[in-house]
């Protein structure tokens, strides 16, 4: 009983080859792991070793033979060399597996042959048309109607908190609520916070709850995310996000792929929070809003808050969140005071954009700190009698396309407004998606306020000149109104 | 504080302990554990080498790193653990997931790219999790399996159970600095893993001499306070002491402990690689004089602990197993399309 010995594909890409040099000749006993031949392959020359026992029988294709198609019969091995026994028979006839349907095709290319029998059989077709998007948690394109329901219910009593208490609040109470959920960081806990966000937190819960780590952004974002792997619901701070970027490989490679990487068995509940974006005055390093990188990436969820009672409810729906969350927070932000719900647990759900203010001539689009230019760019145009209705998407991933399609269908025009770079930002995937979905509703381009396309300087006037400012917001609208 | 091995493995001195004549700490061993270590590296073996045929084949695609050569070290860790103990790896991963006692017909679909695969073929040779099993993956991105294994080792302190983490690095990974960084935190908080560095004298192309002055991994501990020590990775009885004595250190609440694997890898470092910088002798000399497996079947020969019979029984239920899941690989549908869509986030459930 003979075994075919087929030509090996060796390379992710090759799909025929040079057998180069017969290492055996006909007669020649061989084991496993043997050098046979040698074979070039499109990449380079490789050694091709026996699999199984035997005695080679014919050689069927002669030293120096170019274009050897993967799968093509090479060379026999005789079965009287194969271990004796009621084993052998059956051993044989399996290593033969590759002939019954690896061998009439050798001809194709084995990334065809690679695609499977089966599927084709069952859908009588290749797959090769990825089906349309379902809606999922993070795509709300097809909710026909946007959730225009209040945070809170009327009545409710409010009070005034600036938007570090409204953090900290969101912490301890989740802390105190879930047992597994942890804060860890650089001086989150003797040091009571960098921003103060964390003051008080590690008096409150112990060294075990609230961790101080060295300064190495890389190792302790991976520990985080390998103790989420492990069960528990780490909170990792980053002194700022312009030093996440030494941890990004673990956010992007390690958190926010393993659950599809691992077929849905393994997710990473975590978030990854700190203050994001410019600060004033600390220059190019220290000084970059990182919405529209961590908003590409399929698996994480984006947050960036601009009112203290989003930063409470947001931060908390983040923290049970099973997935991985990016909290991008404001240092400038920090100290502002806005009304927060006085509820026993006021949570805001994601994807769920809020109108700040409402009117019918033109969109703006914002979050985060913009929104502070948004809001006084309204406030200027309404006394030009121009009323710009304001929307804040809170969360950048998931997006609420719903709320904005509705108002710019109203509108006719849009403007976004953000701190980040102007190239791939956020307001980029905005008009590109509106120009799709909303074209025949628009009566003018939408145009894409952002930061300038230059490091931050550190010059006063020119850090300035870097960041968009209302008046930025006030001739955009004015341009897309044309008054 | 670091020491030095009690048998160092060597290229240039190989098999004074193996091979020949059986180590006297075999005859401590008994018979089923013997017959057990040696079962489990045969299966890794005989699977990688069915996985590097379905590769020729062209029935896996991509990257394929096959485990060939270094069985005793996954082989002889296991045999330190116990129910609970997690592990984490990097990309050559087939041995490790099959040690856990992962089913060879899960992986073997997975690396087929099929539904029957531990990841519904999504994540693919490099990519394999079993929570049941413990395993952790299945890291593609050399060295990052680091600092989450000790992540894994905080998770049990913290909720105070008695678990070890084996977090398993090759020589090449050995040199980032997030390995660094992790040994720090990780004696600083007294974490249980044992940093296994499987040091099979290449990281890819690239020799230790190549890549480092300081040659010896397990003494880089030392200054970060975690002890380490040497071992012949090619001897799976002292590879299963050393475990023994390094998980003992991390369930005492001692930290962290380091063993600094001396192994070798048959094969290129991936399907594609010609393995044009080491020559054919040096692997064969390792093949000839070191082999893992051969060791255990010298000893369990020699001592009288079995037969050949025995052996090829074992061989026989081995490639029944290996040929089985290769069948289940084929046969396995690739994942319908609707897959695409899935598994990107969990169901939010507060």
């Amino acid at each position: 009983m003979a075994i075919q010995i087929l030509m090996p594909a060796l390379s992710p890409t090759m799909e025929e080859g040079t057998l180069a040099k017969w290492l055996v000749k006909e007669g020649d006993a061989v084991k496993s792991g043997d050098i046979l031949a040698e074979i070039e392959t499109d990449k380079a020359t490789m050694e091709f070793e026996a699999v199984d026992e035997g005695t080679i029988g014919k050689l069927l294709v002669a030293e120096g033979t170019q274009g050897v198609k993967v799968n093509t019969p090479i060379a026999t091995l005789a079965g009287e060399g194969d271990e004796a026994g009621d084993a052998a028979p059956e051993a044989a006839a399996r290593t033969n597996d590759a002939q019954p349907d690896a061998a009439p095709r050798a001809d194709e290319p084995p990334a065809e042959k690679g695609k499977g029998e089966n599927s084709r059989d069952e859908t009588g077709e290749a797959p090769d048309k990825a089906p349309a998007a379902p809606k999922s948690a993070v795509e709300t394109v097809s909710t026909p109607e946007p959730d225009a329901s209040p945070d809170w219910p009327e009545g409710t009593p409010v009070k005034q908190m600036t938007v570090r208490e409204a953090l900290r609040e969101a912490m301890a109470e989740e802390m105190e609520r879930d047992e597994a959920v942890f804060l860890m960081g650089e001086e989150v806990g003797e040091y009571q916070g960098a921003y103060k966000i964390s003051q008080g937190l590690l008096d409150k819960f112990g060294p075990r709850r609230v961790v101080d780590t060295p300064i190495t952004e890389h190792g302790f974002a991976g520990i985080g995310v390998g103790a989420a792997f492990g069960g528990l619901k780490p909170i990792v701070e980053f002194m700022t996000f312009n030093f996440a970027m030494q941890a990004i490989d673990h956010i992007i490679n390690s958190a926010a792929k393993t659950l599809y990487m691992s077929g849905g068995q393994m997710g990473c509940q975590i978030v990854f929070r700190g203050p994001n974006g410019a600060a004033a005055r600390v220059a190019a390093q220290h000084s970059q809003d990182y919405a529209a990188w961590y908003a590409a990436i399929p698996g994480l969820k984006v947050v960036q808050p601009y009112t203290a009672a989003d930063a409470k409810g947001l931060l908390k729906t983040a923290i049970r969140d099973p997935n991985p969350v990016i909290f991008l927070e404001n240092e400038i932000l920090y100290g502002r005071t806005f009304d927060v719900p006085v509820l026993d647990d006021f949570t805001v759900p994601f994807g769920k954009a809020r109108i700040a203010r409402a009117g019918k001539d033109v969109t703006i689009v914002s979050f985060g700190i913009g929104m502070a230019h948004a809001l006084e760019a309204a406030e200027t145009l309404a006394q030009d009698g121009i009323e710009a209705e304001v929307i804040d998407l809170r969360t950048v991933r998931p997006l609420d396309y719903a709320t904005i399609l509705t108002s710019v269908q109203k509108t006719n025009r849009c403007v976004t407004v953000e701190e980040g770079f102007p190239v791939g930002s956020i307001g980029n995937h905005l008009s590109a998606w509106l120009m799709e979905n909303a074209f025949d509703w628009l009566d003018a381009p939408v145009i894409n306020c952002a930061g300038k396309d230059v490091p931050m300087p550190y010059a006063a006037n020119l850090e300035k000149l870097a960041l968009i400012t209302a008046a930025d917001v006030v001739e955009a609208v004015r341009k897309v109104t044309y008054r | 504080m670091a020491r030095k091995p009690a048998a160092e493995a060597s290229l240039k001195e190989p098999a004074k302990d193996s091979a020949e004549s059986a180590p006297p700490v075999a005859t401590n061993i008994p018979r089923d554990d013997l017959l057990k270590l040696y079962r489990d590296m045969l299966l890794i073996r005989r699977f990688e080498e069915k996985a590097g045929q379905l590769y020729g084949m062209g029935l896996i695609g991509g990257f394929c790193h096959l485990y060939i050569g270094q069985e005793a070290v996954v082989v002889g860790l296991e045999a330190a653990a116990k129910e609970g103990d997690k592990r984490i790896t990097s990309y050559r991963d087939h041995g490790h997931m099959l040690a856990a006692g992962m089913e060879a017909r899960g992986v073997m679909a997975e690396l087929t790219g099929r539904i029957g695969g531990y990841s519904k073929g999504k994540g693919g040779s490099m990519h394999m999790f079993s929570r049941e099993k413990h395993f952790y993956g299945g890291h593609g991105i050399v060295g990052a399996q680091v600092p989450l294994g000790a992540g894994l080792a905080f998770a049990d302190k913290y909720l105070g159970n008695d678990n070890v983490t084996f977090t398993y690095f090759g020589d090449g990974a050995a040199n980032q600095g997030q390995v660094y960084e992790t040994y720090n935190m990780a004696e600083l908080w007294s974490l249980p893993v044992v940093f296994v560095i499987e040091n099979n004298q290449y990281a890819m192309g690239t020799s230790v001499k190549r890549s480092t002055k300081s040659t010896t991994f397990f003494g880089r501990g030392e200054a970060f306070g975690i002890p380490g020590e040497q071992v012949d990775g090619m001897d799976v009885l002292a590879v299963k002491a050393a475990g023994e004595k390094a998980v003992a250190h991390c369930r005492a609440g001692n930290g962290p402990y380091i063993l600094e694997m001396m192994t070798y890898r048959y094969r290129g470092h991936s399907m594609s690689d010609p393995a044009k910088y080491r020559t054919r002798e040096e692997v064969q000399k390792m093949r000839e004089e070191k082999d893992a497996i051969e060791h255990v079947r010298q000893i369990l020969v020699s001592g009288g602990h079995a037969s050949d019979d025995d052996l090829k029984a074992i061989d026989k239920d081995i490639k029944d197993i290996v040929n089985d899941s290769a069948d289940f690989a084929r046969e396995s549908p690739e994942p319908p399309a609707e897959e695409l869509w899935t598994d990107i986030y969990a169901e939010a459930n507060a």
